[in-house]
């Protein structure tokens, strides 16, 4: 118990300090999680947008496909980028595993499919809303697709807050990819697997507490987006 | 100097055709189907020029169907729509409006709600959105998220944003069933001012008062059928069939 108080004290006192290691690590974690965002929402709003707005054959089996994604397991999809990105793999000629590309390619392929799933959900809602109007104004389909991602900005962004909330979390995927290297592929997950089996407990902690705070600023961010978004009635 | 004379002709039937509009609505044998029930069960109508022209019936009768369908927002099942000669459809919907019994809004200023449909229609117009939003008594809440404004407001927006693409045609679905005196006063006002317009306005509502003081002729639905089609003059006083009677009598009409 004495242990564990001690441990508490000097965690405090890591992230108080804000030593070199501790910075770098929370900076590299914050850039592989943020740009997998970017990717997975360049590729999955106007997946979610398409899935939303157009009937088509095969689109129920997309969509069960594209749900059933959203639970897949990060060492699954960590094994599956290191299968592609390894030298024996298709992309292997790239010499990217082991780098944080590496890490940012699985965190996207990771939570694409939330991304993907969730703006489906959140633009189909607000085009059955919308649909008779537009039709009766002849809104063409683009301009439905565009109008109906800008009205839905809120929920759009509150999605895209959760799925920063997984890859930032997740530490299957980016330990097989990025090998937790030291001072290069290094995050806080995977700093907190490693520092919690060698017995360093402070450090861990740390981390810990930093991945917490980070958790607790996006629900916040999340809750007073929904707040701002019923203020200006887009609720 | 025949050529002449030929191509005179043809330039004045094309003016004649433009500036005669969308009028008169054909409407024959029209049926519409829906659970394998007739909800549109054989109704042919014609609608001629100017005026407001009121469809009325109980619940359930196709009021907002039969406009849905003249509106080409659904498909016939059988039977023919046109307006002056051309099929109900995208092509006639480019001339046409519609306002829904609730406002649809879009989640963004009230004067970007207008924006959209001029942007939609030609072009960027800031004067006639100013316009448009003075008639509406909206000039100053041009910058307010439109669906933070009051159910009447909403709808006086969805008003002025149909105005915006100057259609030929106005449906109108129960514009003012859930709404206060004042705005039901207000929304009428518009009414009256576009039909001095030019513009052909076809209203459904449950309001006969409302109706007796729009209408110019009324069509009464009953159980997807035309119990009868009126002039509002005599309609009121003395409608020619018994579904529309007993409805104007105040009777429950199922």
């Amino acid at each position: 118990m004495q242990d564990f108080a001690e441990a508490f004290r000097l965690a405090f006192h890591l992230v108080s300090q804000m030593d070199d290691e501790l910075a770098a690590i929370i900076a590299l974690s914050l850039r592989v999680s943020l740009t997998a965002v970017a990717i997975s929402a360049l590729i999955g709003l106007p997946l979610g947008a398409l899935l939303a707005t157009t009937r088509f054959r095969g689109r129920g089996g997309l969509l069960v496909l594209v749900n059933a994604l959203m639970g897949l397991p990060p060492v699954v999809v960590g094994l599956l980028a290191y299968m592609m990105l390894s030298n024996a793999g298709p992309m292997g000629f790239l010499q990217l595993l082991y780098t944080p590309t590496a890490m940012i390619i699985a965190q996207a392929i990771l939570i694409t499919p939330i991304v993907t799933a969730l703006s489906r959900q959140v633009l189909e809602d607000l085009n059955t809303e919308y649909a008779e109007q537009f039709a009766s104004l002849s809104v063409p389909w683009a301009t439905r697709v565009g109008a109906l991602i800008v009205d839905a900005r809120y929920g759009l962004l509150t999605v895209l807050l959760a799925g920063f909330g997984r890859a930032v979390a997740e530490v299957g995927a980016v330990i097989i990819v990025g090998g937790n290297i030291a001072h290069l592929t290094r995050v806080m997950t995977t700093a907190i697997a490693l520092e919690t089996s060698k017995g360093d407990l402070a450090l861990a902690l740390a981390l810990g507490i930093v991945l917490l705070a980070i958790a607790l600023s996006v629900n916040a961010a999340v809750m007073s987006l929904r707040l701002t978004a019923e203020r200006t009635a887009h609720g | 100097m025949a050529d002449r004379l030929a191509i005179d002709a043809a330039a004045g039937q094309a003016i004649a055709r433009s500036t005669a509009g969308q009028l008169p609505l054909n409407v024959l044998g029209l049926t519409w189907k829906a659970g394998g029930k007739r909800l549109i069960d054989v109704i042919s109508l014609q609608l001629g020029d100017g005026g407001v022209t009121v469809i009325m019936g109980p619940n359930g009768a196709g009021k907002s169907l039969l406009i849905r369908l003249l509106h080409g927002l659904l498909e016939p099942e059988t039977g023919e729509i046109t307006w002056n000669g051309e099929r109900a459809g995208d092509g006639t919907r480019a001339q046409q409006a519609m306002v829904f019994q609730k406002p649809v809004l879009l989640r963004r200023s009230v004067s970007a709600n207008i924006d959209f449909v001029l942007k939609l229609k030609g072009g960027a117009d800031p004067t006639y959105r100013d316009e448009l939003l003075a008639r509406a008594g909206l000039a100053d809440k041009a910058r307010q998220p439109a669906r933070a404004m009051s159910g009447g407001e909403q709808q006086r927006l969805a008003m002025v944003r149909a105005l915006a693409s100057k259609p030929q045609v106005l449906f109108l679905d129960e514009p003012t069933a859930s709404l206060d005196p004042a705005s039901v006063h207000m929304i009428e006002t518009m009414i009256a001012d576009v039909r001095k317009e030019g513009v052909k306005v076809v209203l459904v509502t449950h309001d006969a008062g409302q109706a007796r003081r729009l209408a110019h002729d009324v069509v009464f639905l009953h159980r997807g059928r035309v119990a009868e089609h009126t002039p509002a003059a005599s309609f009121f006083d003395n409608p020619s069939s018994s579904p529309a009677r007993d409805y104007l009598a105040g009777k429950i009409v199922l």
